[in-house]
């Protein structure tokens, strides 16, 4: 297919002609969710999904604008009226120019049976996690999607690239507390139903009849979606050069603000990870270190970011995030030796913390977030779980929780998590034991 | 359109289905964004295809297609009965659908300027004069932004309903940010999500941007020095209409929809701390409080003359004197509580995503103090205003919510501007404690355009028609 889109990509550049600079980005595949709650599937949906989308600059008056339609009516029509549209604009400034002819390391995160899996297929597994909670309520989905991309540019860029990712996420519910369990991978043949049905129904057994625990700072096992979470807020909101450029990021590079038990980076070229081999504007993505044995190191960049700072852009332009700025979709935290249950072991007295839940950043540059703790937490005295508790509100600096001499250990258990980045990425992430988290309240207030 | 949408109908219900509709829709969203007296970026996009459901047994099947071919249709209505198919290897029981009056109709909103035919160097020039008035004024980074949908919609059931409708929204936001030593702070307007509605270009006009700008970077400058919030653990809060937007969306607008009620969004978005059997007993807040959904507001974001299932819009009764009395629902959800009638709450975002029960119009009915009375009646307490964080837990009952800018109220009058003022509370509890409710002159329908739910994600436009309004007793300054 990446032919096709490429030769639509054509179509479009040719429509423009020397009118303007242009890119130009097509995107088709299928994307599909089998969702399930109070253990039946009550909604099953598929999108065959298809968005062309097209940027001009005229002198460096830039407009974009994007459609879902391939006939020569609609992409002359989308052609002429962005660059009209450009025309009417002001000079733009930060205009970076077009992305230069540039090769795409081989990435490959593509599986032909997950592009064209069967709702029965997501429903088996569906079934299974069901089956396995032995008569617990179950809640959650099983989706598959397999997207292949096309980019073009009068700078002479060509570019296709395709990935798929299945993902398998869901709840059991005792009736006093909830347990999750997930996976992720770029091939549904990964995802077993009764595995992640088996683990949401042990945490939620392990947290039934759960009791209150005082507030306070309390040691922390996070498990890996927690750290994804705590690694989005310093992504979009740290290592981001859009907030650096503004002077809202909390960002040096050259200091050392995390423990070195931290090494962080964005590839996408991980065995583990998901995606395509470029970027929305079509700078190739490569490994890009943004902590270093807890040295910040390097920061995120688009076009617009890196011309603003004096840098190259580091292939994290996200369709349709330009306000945004730079936001990595690929992070990987390296891994260390200690299993989970290694982890647990050395807590004095804490918490071990499955999941986090609406967070939400009260200022970018000190990184406080408050949230909630979800689908298991559990009290840990002397290495050894004592009793389930409630769940909790934390406010929290997530770039202090982090920092020097902060983490005591990092776990072994490197794991894909989808729907990092606010939605847009995956990142592979193991388990954190932090030295310090603020629960500030608990469930009843 | 309604041709597509009929031959995917047929062709569900050839494939096996009871039940099935789909919609058309056609959609054209433009957006512009300013920094600092620059423009940078102005996007038009456009989007059409058909979406379609197929009921059988227990579940929903649904697929979308941006193909427009009648053939296309046909396949997809094939398909979404096939997906429902398969969903019966994890069956509940089957689904059954409130009734509703079938029709034949057309509906679109009133505008008085049409929003894309303002010259899009006039709107232009507004963001860059209003970003430059706050760079002016002392915002290191001043940003403003507006955002325009027009969307057309052809529905048909197999019931037989024959709908059209055209929708058009807009609105604009700014913010100004200034940075001081080791934090920033921010000021927005009209708020953090700006302001919303189902109008043409007259609402942008009527927020007079660059007439604010001045003001909003000058206090977020002023706030770099203001002193912080204090900590009390039970204070007496008086709570701006833009934030009490924000309150009523998230402590009382998710609480009571009937899908996260019933448990069907129990994995993702969470469920509710509100339990069926206790309809029209249970005790929500105070006598003061009353609260409506209703999609037939004039201008309001979440308005529209019909939902996407066909239930035409209509107020329903959420709370009435403090006591719960209803539930944003749809065929489905009604009927598998038991209810009547729809709420007409269904609606999807985009062609490509499956309808589901999302807000209206939902707000307070005004009392009858107006925010001068209210600050003069508090002896100690603070004022807080404008939206800057919000988390809310699964079940939608504690809630920790941050402000841009407060006020001391002391002896009846403002006294010092305070910063970062954070309050918490669990809602019953919190909406108990409202004892004064402001009056109709300070009803604002604010607009969300960016409420989240579902999986796949949707982005649904809620409103909420709020006014300031006091509680006692309430913990603020929480800290990290």
């Amino acid at each position: 297919m990446s032919d096709q889109l490429l030769a639509v990509c054509e179509r479009v550049l040719a429509l423009v002609g020397t009118d303007a600079e242009a890119e130009v980005t097509i995107s088709a595949g299928t994307e599909t969710l089998t969702r399930f709650a109070t253990s039946f599937i009550h909604q099953n949906v598929a999108d065959a999904a298809r968005r062309i989308h097209l940027r001009v600059a005229l002198d460096g008056r830039v407009s974009e604008a994007s459609a879902n339609q391939t006939d020569d009516e609609t992409l002359s029509r989308l052609v002429r009226s962005t660059i009209d549209a450009a025309a009417l604009q002001p000079v733009d400034p930060g205009w970076p120019g077009l992305a230069p002819k540039a090769p795409v390391p081989p990435v490959e995160h593509w599986d032909e049976a997950t592009a064209s899996a069967e709702p029965s297929e997501r429903a088996e597994r569906v079934g299974a996690f069901v089956a396995a909670a032995d008569g617990l309520e179950t809640a959650g989905f099983c989706s598959t999607d397999g997207s292949e991309v096309a980019f073009a540019n009068s700078a002479g860029q060509r570019l296709s690239g395709r990935s798929t990712t299945a993902l398998l996420d869901g709840i059991a519910r005792t009736g006093t507390a909830d347990g999750s369990g997930r996976a992720a991978s770029a091939e549904l043949v990964d995802l077993d139903g009764s595995v992640v049905g088996a683990e949401a129904t042990r945490r939620a057994c392990d947290a039934a009849d759960a009791t209150d625990l005082e507030p306070g700072r309390y040691e922390g096992v996070l498990g890996p979606s927690c750290v994804v979470n705590i690694l989005g807020f310093l992504a979009i909101y740290g290592f981001n050069g859009r907030a650096v450029d503004e002077g809202r990021s909390f960002a040096r590079v050259g200091e050392r603000q995390f423990d070195a038990g931290i090494t962080l980076a964005d590839d996408v070229a991980h065995p583990m990870s998901v995606g395509i081999g470029f970027d929305a504007e079509g700078t190739p993505k490569r490994h890009v270190e943004l902590v270093r044995e807890g040295v910040t190191t390097g920061l995120s960049h688009d076009r617009r970011t890196a011309k603003a700072l004096g840098a190259e852009s580091t292939g994290n332009a996200i369709a349709g995030a330009g306000p945004w700025g730079a936001l990595p979709a690929n992070l990987v935290l390296e891994a260390g030796s200690p299993s989970p249950d290694e982890l647990v072991a050395g807590v004095g007295r804490g918490l071990l913390v499955t999941d986090f839940w609406y967070t939400r950043i009260l200022d970018p540059r000190t990184q406080v977030v408050t949230g909630l703790t979800r689908n298991g937490v559990w009290l840990v005295e002397d290495g050894r779980i004592a009793r389930p508790v409630t769940n909790m509100r934390f406010t929290q600096s997530f770039v202090e929780a982090l920092g020097p001499d902060q983490v005591r250990g990092v776990g072994s258990d490197l794991t894909l998590v989808g729907g990092a980045t606010f939605g847009t990425g995956a990142y592979v992430v193991p388990s954190l034991h932090l030295a310090s988290w603020n629960f500030t309240g608990g469930a009843k207030g | 359109m309604f041709d597509h949408a009929q031959a995917a109908v047929e062709a569900a219900l050839a494939a096996g289905a009871r039940y099935a509709d789909a919609r058309v829709m056609d959609r054209r969203h433009e957006s512009m964004n300013a920094r600092n007296g620059e423009i940078e970026g102005l996007t038009q996009e456009g989007s059409v295809g058909l979406g379609v459901r197929a009921l059988i047994g227990s579940g929903w099947g649904f697929f979308s297609t941006s193909d427009l071919t009648l053939q296309a249709a046909q396949a997809a209505g094939a398909q979404a009965s096939a997906i429902a198919g398969a969903s019966a290897s994890v069956p509940g029981r089957d689904l059954e659908l409130t009734p509703v009056e079938v029709c034949q109709d057309h509906w679109e909103n009133p505008v008085t300027e049409d929003p894309l035919s303002v010259p899009l160097s006039e709107k232009g020039d507004m963001l860059v004069g209003a970003t430059r008035t706050m760079v002016d004024h002392g915002a290191d980074v001043a940003l403003a932004g507006y955002d325009i949908w027009d969307t057309t919609k052809w529905l048909v059931s197999s019931e037989g309903h024959r709908i059209d409708q055209r929708i058009r929204e807009c609105g604009a936001r700014m913010d100004a940010t200034a940075n001081g030593e080791s934090e920033t702070q921010r000021r927005s307007y009209p708020g953090i999500r700006g302001q919303y509605g189902t109008r043409g270009w007259e609402l942008v006009r009527e927020l007079e941007l660059e007439g604010n700008a001045a003001r909003i970077a000058e206090e977020a400058r002023e706030l770099l020095t203001a002193p912080e919030c204090p900590s009390h653990d039970a204070t007496d809060l008086i709570i701006g209409s833009e934030q009490m937007a924000l309150q009523i969306h998230e402590s009382v607008g998710h609480a009571v929809e009937l899908d996260r009620i019933l448990g069907w969004e129990a994995a993702f978005a969470g469920t509710s701390w509100l339990d069926l059997s206790q309809i029209d007993e249970l005790r929500f807040g105070s006598d003061l409080m009353n609260v409506t959904a209703d999609a037939t507001l004039p201008g309001a974001l979440g308005s529209f003359g019909y939902d996407d299932e066909g239930t035409p819009a209509h107020p329903v009764d959420i709370v009435k004197d403090g006591i719960w009395v209803g539930v944003l629902s749809g065929r489905d959800s009604a009927a598998l509580a038991g209810l009547p009638r729809s709420g007409g709450a269904v609606r999807g975002d985009g062609y490509n995503r499956l309808p589901m029960v999302r807000m209206t119009n939902v707000g307070l009915t005004p009392g009858t103090s107006s925010l001068e009375e209210m600050i003069a009646a508090t002896d100690d307490g603070i004022l807080v205003d404008t939206n800057r964080s919000w988390s809310i837990d699964d079940k939608r009952l504690n809630f920790q919510f941050g402000c841009e800018i407060g006020w001391e109220v002391k002896n009846g009058r403002l006294g010092r501007m305070l910063k970062n003022p954070t309050y918490t509370g669990i809602g019953p509890r919190f909406w108990g404690s409202l004892d004064m409710l402001g009056n109709a002159s300070e009803w604002t329908f604010w607009g969300t355009p960016n409420c989240g739910k579902g999986q796949p994600g949707q982005i649904g436009h809620t409103g909420h028609p709020s006014v300031p309004c006091r509680f006692r007793g309430v913990r603020v300054g929480v800290r990290g």
